[in-house]
């Protein structure tokens, strides 16, 4: 356990210091939300209909950003082959590289969506929905990514190639992350969605840091 | 199955283009996929005497 | 059985399956050929024509057996990959890749006679439908697939590679299905209309059986045709290659 902390913790630090990454990617998330009524048109109603599917849509794109650095610079300097060879079973270093992930790409993501939302007039209770789903679907999203980051570490194109397998992958959590709000609104309730998306997440949760540690072992044979 | 003639046929009751369209090319995949799969084969054979014929070669076998 | 057993290992070496492969090919070519002609008999001649459809609904003679057959060679191709990461046989990481191209392939017949069957039928040539959809995001899983493969240039790394991505992609087909399957229901319409008589959903059924014997030949032998190719890109270098009659000529 404080093996996975000391690792979150580095994590951490790693990304205070280098803050333009974090940073570059929220803005990303900012500007390609904010394009969208430029491209569609400014009518409210059409705009507080697509809002959970564009947000959702820009938070997977924001975090693919992201997702390329999570072991490449621990793989350029040799720090991954040292955790591979500590004593510390892999799965739960690599869990906690995950959850540092999640805490510097995912939770900034979380806290910026109500705002946002309130550019597409979404209701209080709306962006709560909002806030909840992506609550259970951004770290889905570092665990997921995680595993194809893992596959495509040192790969030549790795970046691209890293969003046409990990993309296919983030359907489910798109459909159900979006589908919560969406239903919220339509007065369905966002329950069956919201349960899901944690079933989800448990299993993702149980499987990822599990195929992402065979995948760094492949990358690093 | 009547068809009563070639053209009616081809026509499939008005839903000749879609038909087709669908066959021919579902035949032109089937058609090209094992010419791919032989031109690969038939590449790294080639390359593979070349290599043998310079291997003989570099022995002074020929 | 340990007998048995040390037969099946000694398939399992690219040298020995490579000629195994060769003399199994024309076979499956002319199983393709046979159940395909059949398949195209009953397709074009022995079916009726549709009470509702016409004669338009003749393209799930092709559309549901390249649809069956995309989801089933990237479960072949996944059990492979297992089998692959689990005994760390040379053999199963090539024919995990020797099937992608052909499973990819499969789907986008089946997205294409999907396209040019909703056209007449719904009145587009594309319905965001869970069937199509889903379809889809398989054929992606295979571009993903393929990519990945074709990226890496150490082919033990590769084969693992893929086979970790196969196995992600496996548990994952169901659950992209069931998502999308939730996100629409609507896929109703065609299919069941075209199962309303019961005489003629027998012709249809047994041509669509018939034509899907025929694409699983065909993708056989096609898998086979490239898993040899393969065998020789990877074992350039060793003598049994070198020793190939089809070599030394």
């Amino acid at each position: 356990m404080s093996a996975i902390l000391a690792i979150v913790r580095r994590d951490l630090l790693l990304a205070m210091r280098r803050k333009s990454e974090v940073l570059t990617a929220l803005f990303f998330f900012i500007i390609v939300v904010s394009l969208f009524p430029l491209g569609i048109g400014p009518e409210p109603l059409l705009l507080k209909k697509i809002a959970p599917g564009i947000l959702w849509v820009a938070a997977l794109l924001s975090t693919m950003l992201s997702l390329n650095r999570l072991f490449a610079t621990d793989h350029a300097d040799g720090t991954l082959e040292q955790l591979v060879l500590s004593p510390t079973p892999l799965g739960l270093l690599v869990a906690g590289k995950i959850a540092a992930h999640w805490l510097t790409s995912g939770l900034p993501l979380v806290l910026l969506a109500p705002v946002l939302g309130i550019q597409f007039d979404l209701d209080t209770s709306a962006l709560g929905i909002l806030v909840l789903a992506l609550l259970l679907g951004t770290p889905l999203l570092s665990l997921i990514g995680a595993i194809g980051a893992a596959l495509t570490l040192g790969v030549r194109g790795g970046g691209v190639l890293l969003s046409l397998l990990v993309l296919p992958l983030y359907i489910p959590a798109l459909i159900f992350g979006a589908g919560a709000v969406e239903a919220h609104i339509s007065g369905l309730g966002a329950t069956g969605h919201l349960s899901l998306l944690a079933a989800l997440l448990a299993l993702a949760a149980f499987f990822a840091p599990w195929a992402t540690t065979a995948a760094l072992r492949v990358a690093l044979e | 199955m009547s068809w009563n003639s070639p053209a009616e046929f081809f026509a499939m009751g008005g839903y000749g283009l879609y038909v087709w369209g669908s066959f021919i090319v579902c035949g032109a995949i089937m058609v090209m996929e094992p010419m791919l799969a032989k031109k690969r084969q038939k590449d790294i054979l080639r390359a593979l005497r070349r290599e043998r014929i310079a291997d003989e070669i570099e022995k002074g076998t020929l | 059985m340990s007998n048995r057993l040390i037969n099946w290992f000694k398939f399992a070496s690219p040298q020995s399956f490579y000629p195994l492969a060769g003399r199994m090919i024309p076979w499956f070519w002319a199983l393709a050929a046979v159940f395909g002609i059949a398949g195209l008999w009953i397709s074009f001649f022995v079916a009726p024509t549709d009470a509702v459809q016409g004669e338009g609904y003749r393209i799930i003679f092709i559309h549901v057996p390249s649809s069956w057959m995309s989801m089933f060679i990237y479960l072949v191709m996944a059990a492979w990959a297992a089998l692959g990461l689990a005994l760390n046989t040379r053999l199963s990481g090539m024919m995990a890749q020797a099937l992608a191209p052909t499973g990819a392939l499969m789907a986008f017949i089946s997205l294409w006679t999907g396209a040019f069957w909703g056209k007449p039928m719904w009145g587009t040539w594309w319905v965001w439908d869970a069937r199509l959809t889903s379809e889809l995001i398989l054929f992606f899983l295979y571009i993903g697939f393929i990519a990945l493969q074709a990226a890496i240039d150490d082919p033990r790394r590769a084969d693992k590679a893929g086979a970790i991505l196969a196995l992600v992609g496996v548990v994952n087909v169901p659950i992209i299905y069931f998502s999308v399957k939730w996100w629409n229901t609507l896929h109703q319409g065609a299919s069941v209309s075209i199962a309303k008589s019961p005489s003629m959903a027998q012709t249809m059924l047994w041509g669509m059986l018939i034509m899907a014997l025929a694409f699983w030949m065909y993708s056989i032998a096609v898998a086979l045709m490239r898993v040899r190719a393969i065998i020789l890109e990877r074992e350039t270098h060793t003598e049994w290659v070198k020793e190939l009659s089809e070599v030394k000529q």
